[in-house]
């Protein structure tokens, strides 16, 4: 199983990110989390919303340079201790992480842990039967 | 000290030099008619051997020969010797990326180092002169080209080539070089850097400067020779005549004569082809009198400046070229290196991840020039990953200095936010002050 995030590529200057919030709102997207990568003098925006096509659609419309990527997104108790198991596992199975990010969903309950790996499919197998909720659609809409 | 190289030839009477264009012309016409490329372009225009052209005049019979014509011709179309009496190729890369070749054989090369030994006699140069060359060694004719003419004369030449600038100035000092073979944006950013070196002027024995390979003002020359009280001199030549040593300036330093002995020089309206008076600014037009590998008559450089109508002081009668004030295409010179927008949009348009939108921005860094080329990402060929969109700036920058020959520095910027021109598109947006 496998989530969507949106990457937009943006200019590192003042603005850019307002034109793509801009989109985002006119077309009634809800952004659960973002980071920002910078490059100097350009960007990576990655964007976890609550509908990744029609924002990918919208964006794509308005000529921006995105594209909709898999990655893993992995249910997490919001507690001491539980980022550690899943960095055990992800280490003990020697899964290099391309990029990571974390929001909190639920505060003292439950956050989301959203790797980029290069085999989603074969880790989150591996996930699940250690007894990780890896998120599908669930993630935009909780 | 000798004044002149040559002097029966540097001081030809009028009609002893016509005399001696219209031998040599005539002989290059018979070279010519040996050219895939002349065979059929004189004789379209009625000129079927040398006994065709009767008088000087009749070279305006002769059709311009263009860059697009040597580019069509590559690789020897406008070869007229057997290739066995061939020593020396030398190439430049064309407007579009096919690529012009001259040819030489042993007596060309020979001629060639001639002109470039009398050229710097005529600066008042001569073998006590330490001449350490600056300007890139290969193909490009700079370096080669004074190279051998400075051993002619006798100098002890240091053949550094370009860049490296921390040694140039420590064999600047230790060798007593007297005298650079320099572009004049180089030498303006040497001397930014002594202070850094911990090296004053007065540790060096600089005495002149042979400034070439770019254009530049006449202010530009004063600031080099307060800079490093030295006197310095303008040279003009192109690959296609063989390089350097086409014209230069004497000690009066008024401009430059253009050895009319070896290149028949007219000025032409650029728009009619109709020849100038002199005084009347236009584009310059050679026609090598003396190669033999390769024969190039009327051959338009695109260069405008003009040719002055009175005689200089130092007694030289060929006629002196003006500065290059313009050009008549866009052609760019970055750095002493000449480009075309046309070879940057070649490589864009090659590669599929970027838009067919693309801008050339020239600023002055330092005294150097700092060419830019900004893109933009074409949104369908997007992965969303940043380092492919590294890689393809990394690209982009090896395909350009494979293409253009200098480093550019590539930005890559977002779909459709480069200026969209309606007509013409302004391509080049050039901000380096003129010095």
């Amino acid at each position: 199983m496998s989530a969507k995030e949106v990457n937009v590529f943006v200019d590192n200057r003042p603005g850019r990110l307002r034109s793509v919030a801009e989109v985002l709102s006119e077309n009634k997207i809800n952004v659960r989390t973002m980071t920002l990568q910078d490059h100097g003098q350009y960007g990576l925006m990655k964007l976890i919303v609550d509908k990744p096509d029609k924002a990918y659609l919208a964006l794509a419309d308005k000529g921006f340079a995105c594209a909709v990527k898999e990655i893993m997104a992995i249910l997490l108790k919001d507690k001491p201790g539980s980022f550690l198991k899943l960095a055990d596992i992800l280490s003990s199975h020697n899964v290099n992480v391309l990029d990571a990010y974390g929001f909190v969903i639920e505060p003292k309950k439950s956050a989301v842990f959203c790797v980029e790996v290069k085999d989603t499919s074969g880790i989150s197998a591996i996930l699940k039967k250690e007894g990780f909720e890896v998120l599908g659609e669930e993630l935009y809409s909780f | 000290m000798a004044r002149y190289w040559d002097k029966a030839v540097e001081t030809i009477g009028a009609t002893a030099l016509k005399k001696l264009q219209l031998a040599r012309l005539k002989n290059t016409v018979e070279c010519a008619l040996r050219t895939p490329f002349y065979q059929v372009r004189l004789k379209k225009a009625g000129i079927n051997s040398s006994r065709d052209i009767k008088r000087l005049e009749d070279i305006r019979r002769i059709p311009f020969t263009s860059k697009d014509d040597l580019r069509e011709c590559y690789p020897n179309g406008l070869l007229a010797v057997p290739l066995d009496d061939v020593v020396r190729v030398h190439t430049s890369s064309g407007t579009t990326g096919t690529p012009t070749v001259i040819y030489h054989t042993k007596k060309d090369l020979a001629r060639w180092t001639d002109l470039v030994a009398r050229s710097i006699v005529a600066t008042g140069a001569g073998p006590s002169d330490v001449f350490q060359n600056m300007m890139t060694y290969g193909m490009f004719t700079g370096g080669l080209g004074l190279h051998y003419g400075a051993e002619a004369v006798g100098m002890t030449v240091i053949p550094m080539g370009g860049g490296n600038t921390r040694r140039q100035v420590q064999l600047m000092k230790d060798f007593r070089s007297t005298i650079l073979h320099v572009t004049p944006s180089y030498l303006l950013h040497i001397h930014s850097k002594l202070s850094e070196f911990g090296i004053a002027v007065s540790d060096l024995n600089l005495r002149k400067a042979y400034l070439g390979a770019e254009p530049y003002s006449e202010n530009t020359r004063k600031k080099a020779e307060q800079l490093f009280t030295i006197d310095a001199y303008n040279s003009y030549g192109l690959s296609e005549m063989n390089g350097p040593g086409v014209a230069f300036e004497c000690e009066y330093k008024r401009d430059m004569h253009v050895w009319e002995d070896t290149y028949f020089v007219e000025v032409i309206d650029p728009r009619t082809g109709e020849v100038q008076p002199d005084g009347k600014e236009g584009e310059v037009v050679f026609t090598n009198l003396t190669r033999e590998a390769t024969p190039l008559l009327r051959y338009r450089t695109r260069d405008i400046a003009f040719l002055h109508k009175g005689l200089c002081e130092c007694g030289r009668t060929h006629r002196r070229l003006s500065r290059i004030t313009g050009r008549t295409d866009d052609m760019l010179i970055v750095n002493g290196v000449n480009v075309y927008p046309s070879q940057i949009e070649e490589v864009i348009m090659r590669i599929p991840q970027v838009g067919t939108n693309y801008q050339i921005h020239l600023e002055k860094e330092g005294t150097l020039d700092k060419l830019t080329v900004k893109v933009e990402i074409y949104s369908k060929m997007f992965s969303g990953n940043l380092s492919e969109i590294d890689a393809l700036r990394e690209r982009i920058k090896d395909d350009l200095r494979a293409a253009i020959i200098i480093h550019p520095g590539v930005e890559l910027h977002e779909p459709g936010s480069l200026p969209v021109f309606e007509g013409k598109a302004k391509r080049v947006v050039d901000l380096r002050v003129k010095l």
